[in-house]
């Protein structure tokens, strides 16, 4: 079994604002210094939002399995569920899930919604989608390399539910940016 | 200092500073809207900052500066005990100046000082319903809230206007979030309410009493709810300051006798004693 966090406490604090500060600037990358070397097809980044984030009361739905799997119910200790409408967060590896198979919460509770975090092949800023909304003072770039080419479609039509919605994190190596339910995304 | 090896790094358990985490994410994500949260008990009573506490130590690394304040002064009780409780339980490196700090606690106020993309606000909120007053039942403040629906408030605001001939809040002034949410800027005064408009600072809510986390993210719309023939004006007391002669700074009425005597000085102490220095600085 693969450790986790070298230190449990201060890493996962770093790991913390390094996401922070990506939900609060929506594109902008942040890189995570003390990730774990997780076994694969985890990177390190997914890794480290996953035991930042994820713990017994939150339902996870994951498209891996194996020794990632097992990494995951030993570090995280969560509940792995079958259905994606049944997750609190949703680890994805492969192709994503449609944004609506996700539970977006009610208008009274959108907190509900779930956290979508998402491994792709690499993130890069200065290019790519163009970004707007909470969070950005004009414009940031982001590029999503294999991105679906439904998602901003997808993205857009999740967008006119608001206060409903899901809330991504994107992740590439030691790469991390988010995506929060308010950002609006234009082809680049 | 080093942080007291009796307690968890500033203070909480891990799965408490997780929990908070979660939902700092969320009501990010979400500007404006009130989420919900575990609560935890502190050291010090309700009222005393239990929330801003609770969200800044999920924040709080090594690296970070603390300033904490209270009425805009660094030297009040509820800021000294605040700054000593995190030095002991995250052995963290403390100032008052604005400018050196990456994590501003306050209680009502905002520092004059503009924030920067660097720095986090963390405010201490007693209530965050902003309509608690005109419809006390929260499961109803809810629904209102997941109807945008904010008739109630435009018609206390109108009321003001047609009884005072004026909108009478002082502060706690409601404020319209990413033109969706009607949020409580905490009991800040009215003056501050337009530095909350796209600050390039991140800014966080905490209310431990009643367990809601709520936040603005940077560079997100803040407007505070008006009428167009009655415009919002930020009020300020008139006068300069005593100490600094601030002409644009909140200020604070002190009583100096018992024969009527006042003076007017700034609220935000760090802003004043700059001043003050500078001052000093260019008459030497």
């Amino acid at each position: 079994m693969r450790p986790g966090f070298a230190d449990p406490v201060l890493d996962t604090q770093a790991s913390f604002r390094a996401i922070l500060e990506a939900m609060s600037r929506p594109g902008r990358i942040q890189r995570l210094e003390a990730a774990p070397t997780p076994p694969a097809p985890l990177a390190p980044a997914t890794a480290a939002a996953l035991l930042t984030l994820v713990d017994a009361e939150t339902p996870l739905f994951t498209d891996v399995g194996g020794e990632a799997a097992d990494w995951l119910r030993f570090h995280c200790g969560c509940p792995i569920v079958p259905q994606p409408g049944q997750a609190a967060f949703a680890l994805i590896v492969g192709a994503p899930p449609s944004l609506s198979a996700l539970p977006a919460g009610s208008d009274e509770d959108p907190q509900a919604g779930a956290t979508l975090i998402w491994q792709v092949a690499a993130l890069r800023g200065e290019a790519g989608w163009r970004l707007s909304g909470p969070g950005i003072e004009r414009e940031h770039r982001l590029e999503v390399r294999d991105a679906p080419a439904s998602f901003i479609g997808e993205w857009a039509e999740m967008g006119r539910a608001f206060p409903r919605g899901v809330d991504a994190i994107l992740c590439a190596g030691r790469d991390l940016a988010a995506l929060p339910r308010t950002l609006r995304i234009r082809e680049g | 200092m080093t942080a007291d090896p009796g307690y968890n790094f500033a203070y909480l358990d891990e799965n408490t500073k997780r929990m908070i985490r979660r939902a700092i994410l969320k009501a990010i994500a979400i500007p404006g809207h009130q989420v919900p949260f575990g609560g935890r008990e502190m050291p010090l009573p309700y009222g005393w900052g239990t929330g801003g506490i609770q969200v800044t130590a999920s924040l709080l690394g090594p690296d970070d500066v603390l300033k904490v304040i209270d009425q805009g002064a660094d030297d009040t009780t509820n800021a000294v005990s605040i700054r000593h409780f995190f030095r002991r339980v995250a052995g963290i490196a403390v100032t008052t100046r604005t400018r050196e700090a990456s994590i501003i606690q306050t209680r009502h106020r905002i520092p004059e000082a503009k924030l920067t993309e660097g720095q986090i606000i963390v405010y201490q909120v007693p209530m965050p319903e902003p309509m608690f007053r005109l419809e006390p039942r929260l499961t109803e403040t809810r629904r209102m809230h997941g109807l945008a629906d904010y008739g109630v408030m435009h018609v206390k605001l109108y009321e003001d206007v047609a009884c005072h001939g004026e909108i009478s809040i002082a502060y706690n002034y409601p404020v319209m979030v990413h033109g969706r949410y009607l949020m409580s800027p905490s009991p800040i005064p009215a003056f501050d309410n337009p530095k909350m408009d796209r600050m390039p600072a991140l800014q966080l809510f905490g209310a431990g009493r009643e367990k809601r986390i709520y936040a603005v993210p940077p560079y997100t719309s803040v407007r505070s709810l008006d009428f167009e023939d009655h415009p919002f004006r930020a009020h300020r007391a008139k006068g300069c300051c005593a100490l600094c002669g601030a002409g644009d700074s909140y200020l604070d009425e002190v009583v100096t006798d018992d024969r009527g005597g006042r003076m007017f000085v700034c609220s935000d102490t760090d802003y004043c004693e700059e001043r003050q220095a500078s001052r000093t600085e260019n008459a030497a």
